[in-house]
């Protein structure tokens, strides 16, 4: 049964993918739908085992990579981590896989489309189950390949083609740092194995490295090299550049790939590599700083975005912020808990926007929208559960983890941990605000879209609602059921077991008072700021942003990321290539190589052709000098 | 003494070319001259994995070793395989049918002697990979060049001369200098035999000079940077099946030969002179990838990344790891069957439109399906995704390096950046966007058997990615007695 929790999404893949023309679509649709399904129904008999009867195992499928002392096998491990992954993949993937029925049902090729979300489902199954660093690697690509298929599914647009290929590359960068740091791994302890490597940390704790002329300490330059893995996978900054272009593909894709599994994969490897990265004081830090850069950074260029998709994209961004200053403060299973209520009100809300873009026949732009929550009713009510989880109000999803990692933050006592906290809160009120923002411009207000009259909207099939209210209900009540058993205090270690490493034991004391009801009045308050500014007076943000253009078009702009990337690594690139190619290989190469010996025989050649000139004396004259030449060359010798 | 088993697969080619010559025709009408080459070459196909079969891979000798006296007293012929040898034949003689299948829509004019030229080339290249004396293997790396040029020079493109000729410039240079430095092995020790020099050894005085000289051959046919320029003007001007074994095969010999010869008969130079094979390999990768960029003509790309390709072999070999050679053993075997599916691949839309330049195409996909699918799987295997072979063997390369070398690994690696861009912005914009080329509408997908060529390089292509044990298996003691070896070597000096 564990193992068939990653062949059926393969299976699907193969039967939509390759017999899709033969079998027809809504066949295709219904066998990788019900595959998928059947795989997290045993996922959560998986789940269930673990947390009643500490169920563990490490199940080796087969031998893949053996070259002298590196034994790579396939495996399958299941713990209390994978676990948790494997119910939020293969739950939120059958709920796409659903809603994509309904969603694709004008596309002319949904087999394809099908076999790429399965062919997803298992690549990110491969990651998550992974007993070594190198299958993780393998499905770390996987799901970096499936994603370029999937935004580059229209691949007659010009943009969503851009995309895909950016997104590949941008996670090759980060790539390239997990695969120095499996390489180092490696190097170190000659196995690649978890289990193997994680007993072996605590030897290495004090152990130098001079690399590349630097002087580092061992541990510290691993957890750094895989944490550029996390950061390209998981769109942190600098590295986050691709995931908001992503939203060229489809909308159930972004539901499911950006933002409720792939994206956390980054996160995901920190956690499960929390053997190591205990071990590294300065890796911690520097994650909890990328992690509230990105937070923040995010949740900014939220606020002025106009594409519905956009938003949320830089939401999950910022949320994926969060995520990563909880591992950085060391709170690995509040980490996981967050990523786990993400999955659920992330899904929903990008779910819920596609429905809202269905709707509206593939208009994105918020200020094109406007006045429909009548004619949306469910959608409506689904995205309002949707915001207030995400936003943290009281007693949904979010609230649990979101303020648990704020409080942890406090309680790490160090000056990092107080700054994350700060930054914490005051990016919660931010996403309130961009959260709301995008509520009321897209259901309140005027009726402001020109193409479509209001009567042509409609509200989508039952087939795109049903996983919408399904993922309403995690996205409520996730939080409050789980929250003693990921973050319980007292009993922390109770249901992670051995998965999660604690070098010191978190802390149980509580934050002050104050400190606890701070957040979720900021999140309160903010409903009626949003209303009243985005509603009531428009023309106050109007003003603002007229009065801070600077401000405005740096946010607009994203802080200028992409037209720096441009201007630094993409236009050199290619101009070194060109110069490279004309000046280097043809000019000064193949001038003075082959050509410049092939026209010197040739001149010579001239030279020889002359003399056959037809005239004696020149043929005496050559001979005079030849036979001058083999005297003197006896006499010398 | 036993059937002779490698003298037979080294002859059956030029049997079977012995026959085309004495048959009349040369139009390419006659589909008979294409049935007895394709036989020929199938039957050398499954002689060669009999062979694979027979191998005994727990020893480490040479097996299967035939040695006749040839020139009294000089020159043995001597030929025996061992677990490196055996992978290339097998890709070799896996290779030439298919090259023989694709001839129907590539080869217009004389086809008897192409395939000719095309069967004498195997009997050559597998000749190279079972030699067991100098002077042979010299005789047979070298023949090989004589097919390769008429291929290019008779049935090339427009610029067909000039290519064949810097072809033959530059390779021939570099074999000039291992010639002299053969025949000074033989002054100094006596004999050309490769297993008596492996007990031998060859004096460390002399052997920085002579590893310079093989070397000066094997890095032209590589091609490794500076000398590379010839590969791409040779590629693009070759008839598509001539690329296929210039880059499937003929590139295999100068790997084979630095790992049997350059590291083999001269380790201690080997180890003076990895510094300068690193820095020529992650030159190779870094710029030849930035080329690859740039570059308009869509074979010109695949050669440009061939040579980055290559670079990653020549980084594993002098690794001197495990992992590394292993790598570069595998990343080897892998590229034959890439390059030469991309290769293929190019040719398909080439027959079709006649052209070779990215520009013409765009949007082909919804024309053309079955083509676009497995043009994607061979891209990625370029680029070296997970689960295909190329993976393994760049993956390996990179693990043995970083033993050896960081900042060597860490700039190869950035190479896989750039190999992923290259080869995702050619097949976007010949595959993906808009249909611009009207002229495009009227290409017909994959014929039968291009179809066929296709699929049989994809299965182990995707097979080795998941499953790379049996040539792991075959390889491993033989890799393993060459480190060890060398390592002796450096010890007892």
């Amino acid at each position: 049964m564990e193992l068939s929790i990653i062949t059926l999404p393969l299976v699907a893949a193969i039967i939509s993918g390759f017999f899709g023309k033969y079998i027809g679509d809504r066949n295709s649709e219904i066998i990788t739908s019900l595959l998928v399904s059947i795989a997290a129904i045993f996922s959560f008999i998986v789940f269930y085992n673990v947390i009643v009867n500490q169920y563990e195992d490490n199940i080796i499928i087969a031998t893949w990579i053996n070259s002298g002392s590196l034994d790579v096998n396939w495996s399958m491990k299941i713990d209390p981590l994978s676990a948790v992954m494997l119910v939020v993949v293969t739950s939120v993937s059958a709920l796409v896989h659903i809603y994509s029925i309904g969603y694709m049902s004008h596309d002319p090729h949904k087999p394809r489309f099908m076999a790429y979300l399965s062919l997803f489902t298992f690549a990110m199954l491969m990651l998550v189950t992974s007993d070594n660093f190198i299958q993780l690697f393998f499905g770390w690509e996987g799901v970096g390949l499936c994603s370029y298929f999937l935004i580059g599914f229209w691949f007659k647009k010009e943009s969503a083609n851009a995309a895909a290929i950016k997104a590949f590359v941008v996670n090759r960068v980060g790539d390239f740092g997990f695969a120095l740091g499996i390489f180092l791994i490696f190097y170190l302890f000659g196995t690649v194995n978890y289990e193997e490597v994680f007993q072996q940390i605590p030897n290495i704790t004090d152990q130098k490295l001079n690399f590349l002329g630097i002087e580092a300490n061992t541990i510290d330059l691993i957890c750094l090299l895989l944490f550029i893995g996390a950061m390209g996978k998981s769109a942190q900054i600098l590295l986050h550049t691709w995931l908001p272009d992503a939203m060229e593909g489809p909308t159930p894709v972004s539901a499911l790939i950006h933002a409720a599994t792939m994206v956390t994969a980054g996160v995901f490897l920190v956690v499960r590599c929390s053997p190591i990265y205990e071990y590294s004081e300065l890796a911690l830090n520097i994650i909890t700083i990328v992690g509230m850069t990105t937070a923040i950074f995010a949740a900014t260029v939220a606020l002025v975005q106009t594409d519905i998709k956009k938003i949320i994209a830089y939401s999950t961004c910022s949320q994926l912020g969060y995520m990563f200053f909880a591992t950085g403060v060391g709170a690995y299973n509040v980490a996981m808990f967050h990523l786990f209520t993400h999955a659920f009100f992330k899904a929903l809300l990008f779910l819920g926007s596609g429905s809202v873009i269905h709707a509206f026949k593939d208009e994105q732009n918020i200020n094109n929208m406007g006045g429909i929550w009548k004619k949306l009713p469910y959608t409506y009510t689904l995205m309002i559960i949707g915001t207030l989880a995400l936003t943290g109000f009281p007693f949904l999803s979010g609230f649990y983890s979101k303020d648990a990692i704020i409080e942890f933050a406090y309680l790490r006592g160090n000056t990092t941990g107080y700054y994350a906290a700060g930054i914490g809160i005051f990016t919660a009120f931010l996403t309130s605000i961009y959260s709301w923002r995008l509520i009321f411009k897209t259901f309140h207000g005027d009726y402001n879209n020109k193409k479509i009259k209001i009567e042509e909207t409609h509200e989508s099939p039952a087939v795109m609602l049903l996983p919408l209210i399904l993922l309403s209900i995690g996205a409520v009540f996730a939080g409050f059921i789980f929250k003693e058993l990921f973050i319980g205090y007292g009993e922390t270690s109770k249901y992670w077991g051995e998965s999660i490493f604690f070098l010191e034991p978190l802390s149980t004391k509580h934050p002050p008072i104050w400190f606890l009801v701070l957040t979720p009045i900021l999140v309160v308050t903010s409903i009626p700021i949003s209303y009243y500014l985005f509603v009531k007076n428009k023309n106050l943000p109007d003003a603002i942003i007229k009065n801070n253009q600077p401000l405005y078009k740096f946010l607009l702009n994203k802080w200028y990321f992409d037209e720096l990337y441009e201007y630094i690594f993409i236009r050199p690139s290619k101009k070194i290539g060109l110069f490279l190619w004309k000046f280097f290989d043809i000019k000064i190469i193949d001038q003075f190589g082959p050509d410049g010996v092939s026209s010197i025989i040739k001149k010579i050649s001239i030279k020889a052709n002359k003399f056959q000139s037809g005239y004696i004396y020149h043929y005496a004259f050559v001979m005079l000098l030849g036979f001058s030449a083999f005297l003197t060359f006896l006499i010398i010798r | 003494m036993n059937f002779p088993i490698i003298s037979a697969l080294i002859l059956l080619p030029a049997i079977g070319s012995l026959f085309l010559f004495f048959s009349r025709s040369n139009n390419e009408k006659n589909t008979t001259i294409k049935y007895v080459a394709l036989f020929t070459s199938l039957v050398n196909f499954l002689l060669s994995i009999y062979l694979w079969l027979l191998f005994d891979q727990v020893s480490s000798e040479f097996q299967f070793v035939e040695d006749r006296e040839w020139l009294a007293g000089f020159v043995n012929y001597k030929v025996g395989i061992d677990g490196i040898s055996i992978l290339f034949i097998i890709l070799t003689t896996f290779i030439t049918p298919l090259c023989i299948i694709s001839v129907n829509n590539t080869i217009k004019i004389r086809l008897r002697d192409f395939l000719i030229a095309i069967l004498i080339m195997e009997s050559f290249m597998i000749g190279v990979f079972c030699s067991l004396d100098l002077v042979v293997f010299y005789l047979f790396f070298e023949a090989g060049l004589i097919p390769m040029f008429l291929i290019v020079g008779i049935w090339g493109g427009t610029r067909r001369i000039y290519s064949a000729f810097k072809f033959f410039l530059y390779t021939l240079l570099g074999s000039v200098l291992m010639l002299v430095a053969i025949i000074s092995i033989y002054w100094i020790s006596g004999t050309t035999d490769v297993v008596k020099l492996y007990e031998l050894g060859i004096d460390a005085k002399y052997q920085n000079l002579l590893w310079l000289a093989f070397f000066s051959s094997f890095a032209v046919k590589t091609p490794m940077w500076p000398v590379h320029t010839w590969l791409p003007d040779a590629h693009v001007e070759a008839p598509t099946a001539g690329s296929v074994l210039l880059a499937a095969i003929l590139l295999k010999m100068a790997g084979y030969g630095f790992i049997r010869f350059s590291l083999g008969l001269f380790p201690i130079a080997s180890e003076l002179f990895t510094p300068l094979i690193y820095v020529l390999s992650v030159i190779a990768i870094i710029f030849t990838s930035l080329i690859a960029l740039m570059q308009e003509d869509m074979k010109k790309l695949i050669a440009y990344s061939s040579v980055a390709h290559m670079g990653f072999v020549t980084l594993g070999i002098f690794t001197i790891q495990q992992q590394g050679i292993e790598g570069s053993i595998i990343q080897m075997i892998s590229h034959g069957l890439v390059s030469a599916a991309l290769f293929l691949c190019v040719g398909v839309v080439y027959d079709r439109m006649h052209s070779r330049l990215i520009t013409t195409y765009g949007g082909i996909v919804t024309i053309i399906p079955k083509y676009s699918v497995l043009f994607m799987i061979f891209a990625l295997a370029s680029l070296g995704l997970p689960g295909t072979s190329g993976f393994i063997g760049e993956f390996l390369i990179l693990m043995g390096a970083f033993k050896d070398n960081f900042l060597v690994a860490v700039v190869a690696s950035l190479g896989v950046i750039l190999g992923a861009a290259y080869i995702l912005w050619l097949y976007k914009r010949v595959v993906f966007g808009e249909l611009v080329n009207k002229d495009l509408e009227k290409m017909k997908d994959l014929n039968r058997s291009e179809y066929f060529i296709l699929i049989s390089l994809a299965i182990p292509i995707i097979f080795f990615g998941f499953y790379p044990e049996p040539l792991f298996n075959t390889i491993e003691v033989s890799v393993n007695n060459l480190i060890s070896m060398y390592n002796l070597n450096l010890i007892n000096k």
